[in-house]
């Protein structure tokens, strides 16, 4: 392997090492639930893309080999972290999870937990 | 008859095809299996389904994939520099979204670009699929830019896209 690819997938790792572990602070560093959903589902696709990237570069130029597991892996990522958060954000709701002080507009959660249109008649 | 057998031949051939790429193989044993699969499984499923509008336009549809991704690429750093930055500068809220598409898959793809993009996650669908709630992370002090922003930038692509 010659150096400039050692090069290239060490600063890939890095890249990706860096984004898990900012999304991981963020998870703890955030104050509620909805704030908490943001870190993981942004901070990690780039992060585990650029681990898969470097993965798929050493296998090519050590193994001589060409490795589509990663590729599959990034597709079902994709397809399975916004439905996740979509799902944890919908189940807060329903719980009635309470935001954090200074949220803007968290009448908005009375009504999206029965499905009603905002300027729908709240019936109490 | 063959409709039959094959309800949805584009997923039996998409499974075979994961099939051979999860193994990473082209032998014969996993091809035998990897068609058994792509045949039960479709026939299994085809009762759940619900008739849904397909993608018309795919040259659109790749151009939205580009975007997206350039745009999660950017979401990324926004968001590393958020929740690194004092807490104090985060200003969550909700908004809600008034809805053009109509039918339950474009609704999906749509939500799904909302979560996967800048400081918003899709949290509600209204029932009669008008409006779709969004939590912020960083709420702009005029909400009315960020719902033009969707529109504009998300749900008129995905509706070309589906010519719907």
């Amino acid at each position: 392997m010659s150096f400039a690819t050692e090069v290239i997938i060490s600063v890939l790792l890095i890249i990706g090492g860096v984004f898990v572990l900012i999304g991981s602070i963020g998870l703890s560093r955030l104050q509620d639930l909805y704030t908490r959903l943001h870190a993981p589902t942004k901070a990690t696709t780039v992060g585990l893309g650029s681990i898969l990237v470097a993965s798929m570069i050493y296998m090519a130029y050590v193994r001589d080999f060409l490795s589509i597991n990663e590729l599959l892996i990034t597709l079902f990522l994709v397809i399975t972290a916004p439905v996740t958060a979509h799902i944890l954000a919908k189940a807060a709701m329903h719980n009635g999870v309470k935001p954090m002080e200074r949220t803007k507009n968290a009448d908005l959660i009375k009504k999206a937990r029965q499905q009603l249109p905002p300027d729908s008649q709240m019936e109490e | 008859m063959l409709t039959r057998i094959l309800p949805m031949p584009l997923h039996s051939f998409m499974l075979l095809i994961i099939w051979l790429m999860i193994n990473s193989t082209m032998s014969l044993g996993h091809i035998i299996l990897g068609t058994v699969l792509g045949i039960v499984i479709p026939l299994l499923c085809q009762p759940l389904r619900v008739p849904q509008p397909h993608v018309r336009r795919p040259i659109k549809a790749a151009k939205y994939v580009l975007l997206v991704l350039k745009d999660v690429f950017v979401a990324n750093i926004e968001v590393a520099l958020l929740v690194m930055g004092p807490m104090r500068n985060i200003k969550p809220g909700f908004i809600a979204v008034p809805l053009d598409l109509r039918d339950t898959f474009p609704i999906t793809v749509l939500a799904s670009t909302v979560t996967m993009t800048p400081g918003t996650v899709s949290s509600e669908v209204s029932s009669d699929k008008k409006w779709l709630y969004v939590h912020v992370l960083n709420m702009p002090d005029n909400e009315q830019e960020l719902i033009d922003l969707i529109k504009q930038r998300y749900e008129r692509r995905v509706k070309e896209m589906f010519e719907c």
